[in-house]
């Protein structure tokens, strides 16, 4: 574990902002921080960044209770981004880099990479006010991973970037996952959750309620239902499946059907049921997009 | 430590690198020997000579009598309508016509000319004029003019002060009166300028965003520390390049000027008369000098310097703390300007007492306010040229740095909360919390 939460209470004078939160974070995965606006994501982030501390409970980096030290092993890049605006990009990322205990010369080369391999040389010298927003967004990119951080922590990343540059950043994020870096990442967009995450946490209330391994979680949400594509007239006498929905595809003759499983049926039995009946195009097992769940579970944790 | 070091030296050369600080910093010296080089110059600079048309109708004066190193007078003979409707096209800048009865009728002189005269032209022709009445009548009073002038004596004092052991200091009180207000008015200015530049950094890194990045780097009291050392030893800096270059250019601009005057006074040496009246010139232009050697003499100055820079010091330090206190809690420049009054009142308030300080700096109220920490070193400078016990220097100053202390420590606990506070309706009371939350 890169991250060990363990139990952590942050009250602010008139909300409790976290409530006895835990969690575990792994090694050298991406591992996805999700909730509505407001639900703690951010005051957790501030702890582990250390720019509060919890009222209770505590925290292990790698293993070792969290301190000022470990500062520098940890890259943040927070979702309202900002740079001097009156300094230019090479001076101003040398800064960053000293403050995260890199020295100046060590600095120097390491930037100079960077630079080389985004193919933005030519900025080194410019005024941060002379940059165009998506010029500034890959700047502030840089002085979070020059470091070479054991945890990065990304807050929306993806916010404000053109596809072109969002497409860089996710195969710089994939990079630095292949070299071993621990990304925690927050965000609100759940296709950006099933394309990179590897683990989830889902807060809401201050609390954590939902956790897991990204493909272990959609299992969970699984409800047995199956999509299937056919041609023929389908007779309603199937045994141990409900009939969801059934409607016409367009002009074709083809028909979509909606199928439930009930728990003793596995799908080969429906498809064995439905082989004698009609032709079959298409058969899929319906999962639950990360964006259901996220609904799901945020509305009926909001119930309770 | 090393990284308040990285934040001092960002905070330094940033600023020390802008067009305006150099500006600043030269500009002023310039100004302040303008000030009083412009007036020598002035002074100094050869005149045009004016031609001036006399028309004597006492009779009392000469062609020889009327000479005058900066006035060509020509006494002319005939009718007065007939010179006063042509003496301009004859090349005459003015026309004074003096009447028969001047000895008895000083009023009775009149100057007539096309252009407005200047005042020192009227004078110097009055002067002249009188000159010779003057002595004309002293005459016929019986008294000589060696007499006379053996009468106009000058009187001036020495102030000395009298220490308990019974030593004795020549002091000047309008001097030190002068060094006082000068640096009093010094601090004044620091404090307001370089405190309100801690505050504009403040915001500027509030509602830029990047202050999330920087504090989970360092903690916000180490920001806030490297932040005001940093802009304090700019402020340091620009005193240091004041002094250096003021006292360069006043030297060089003096040594410019007094190798034409000397000049112009040795070719004027031949009219003996003109001689005495250049001797006596330089003699009155040299008492400020005298007055000015008689203060650096009288008072001490390693003390004053010292002081100067510890009070500069902890003033500022004491005062910027408070400023990016405000400016944490705030977003923009413009919400801040509510919040800065309070802490404008107690420097203006000190400056205010400065005066009173500078009238009577043995009173109780100069007393007070060189103690109280806020108002301490304004008041503290301006008393410090007329002497002060020793025992009363070292308790202002004990007092201003716990002051420091205190106001440092709360103004750390409000940046810390308000640099990540947005969007929040902000009050004092509001502010006042922050002090006491955890964490």
């Amino acid at each position: 574990m890169i991250l060990s939460i363990q139990d952590v209470v942050k009250s602010y004078s008139n909300h409790v902002a976290l409530d006895h939160v835990s969690l575990d974070i792994p090694k050298g995965k991406i591992f996805g921080l999700l909730g509505p606006n407001g639900a703690g994501k951010t005051s957790l982030i501030r702890i582990i960044t250390q720019i509060t501390a919890p009222d209770e409970g505590q925290i292990l980096f790698d293993g070792e209770k969290l301190s000022p030290k470990h500062v520098e092993q940890i890259g943040y890049l927070p979702e309202e981004r900002g740079l001097y605006k009156k300094m230019k990009v090479g001076e101003q990322l040398i800064y960053l880099a000293q403050l995260k205990g890199l020295p100046h010369s060590e600095a120097i080369s390491r930037l100079k990479q960077w630079f080389i391999r985004l193919d933005i040389k030519e900025w080194w010298d410019k005024q941060v006010d002379d940059l165009s927003k998506g010029m500034q967004q890959k700047t502030q990119f840089i002085s979070t991973v020059v470091h070479e951080p054991k945890l990065l922590i990304l807050d929306e990343p993806f916010s404000g970037f053109d596809p072109i540059n969002a497409n860089m950043l996710k195969d710089e994020i994939l990079a630095l996952k292949a070299k071993g870096t621990s990304i925690l990442f927050s965000t609100h967009r759940m296709e950006s959750v099933e394309e990179l995450c590897d683990s989830i946490a889902l807060i809401n209330h201050s609390q954590v309620v939902l956790t897991g391994e990204k493909n272990e979680v959609r299992n969970r949400f699984k409800s047995h239902q199956y999509e299937v594509l056919f041609e023929g007239d389908l007779k309603q006498d199937l045994q141990g499946v409900d009939l969801v929905s059934l409607e016409m595809q367009g002009n074709q003759a083809w028909k979509k059907a909606i199928f439930k499983l009930q728990e003793s049926v596995s799908p080969n039995q429906l498809l064995g049921q439905l082989i004698p009946q009609v032709s079959i195009h298409k058969f899929q097992e319906l999962i639950p997009s990360f964006n259901e769940i996220f609904i799901q579970v945020v509305k009926s944790s909001n119930n309770q | 430590m090393d990284k308040i070091f990285l934040v001092i030296k960002r905070e330094y050369l940033t600023r020390v690198s802008k067009k305006s600080f150099w500006i600043a910093s030269i500009v002023a010296p310039m100004l302040l020997t303008a000030i009083y080089a412009v007036p020598i110059w002035l002074a100094t600079r050869d005149k045009e000579v004016k031609h001036i048309a006399i028309w004597d109708g006492s009779g009392l004066f000469t062609q020889q009598g009327l000479a005058h190193k900066e006035i060509a007078f020509q006494l002319l003979k005939g009718d007065v309508n007939q010179i006063k409707k042509d003496f301009s096209k004859r090349g005459f800048d003015a026309f004074a016509a003096i009447p028969a009865n001047i000895l008895s009728n000083p009023e009775g002189l009149k100057i007539y000319s096309e252009k407005n005269l200047s005042l020192s032209l009227k004078n110097n022709i009055e002067r002249t004029v009188q000159d010779k009445v003057r002595e004309i009548l002293l005459r016929k009073a019986g008294i000589s003019t060696l007499k006379y002038q053996e009468t106009q004596v000058d009187i001036s004092s020495d102030t000395i002060t009298l220490s308990k052991q019974g030593d004795e200091t020549t002091s000047s009180s309008g001097g030190a009166m002068i060094l006082a207000a000068i640096l009093g008015f010094l601090l004044y200015l620091t404090l307001l300028l370089y405190g309100s530049q801690v505050m504009n950094g403040v915001i500027e890194e509030k509602s830029n965003r990047i202050i999330e990045v920087i504090i989970s780097s360092i903690k916000p009291y180490q920001l806030m520390l490297g932040k005001i050392l940093g802009v304090g030893m700019v402020g340091l800096t620009q005193f240091l390049l004041w002094i250096v270059l003021t006292i360069g250019l006043s030297t060089a601009t003096s040594k410019l000027y007094q190798a034409p005057a000397r000049m112009a006074s040795m070719t004027q040496a031949s009219q003996s008369d003109e001689l005495k009246k250049n001797i006596a010139k330089a003699e009155s232009s040299a008492q400020p000098m005298e007055e000015l050697n008689k203060v650096i003499e009288s008072t001490n100055i390693p003390l004053i310097l010292g002081s100067f820079f510890f009070y500069f010091l902890f003033g500022y330090l004491l005062y910027s703390s408070l400023f990016a206190a405000i400016g944490s809690a705030v977003e923009s420049a413009a919400e801040a300007q509510q919040f800065t009054f309070p802490v404008m009142i107690p420097i203006i308030l000190a400056f205010i007492l400065a005066q009173f300080t500078m009238q009577d700096p043995d009173s109780n109220i100069a007393f007070w306010a060189s103690i109280i920490p806020f108002t301490s070193p304004i008041n503290m400078m301006v008393r410090l040229p007329y002497g002060v016990p020793a025992w009363e220097i070292g308790l202002s100053m004990i007092l201003l740095v716990g002051g420091f202390l205190a106001c440092s420590w709360l103004s750390a606990r409000i940046y810390r909360v308000g640099i990540l506070m947005y969007g929040k309706k902000l009050t004092w009371k509001e502010i006042s919390k922050w002090v006491f939350y955890k964490g």
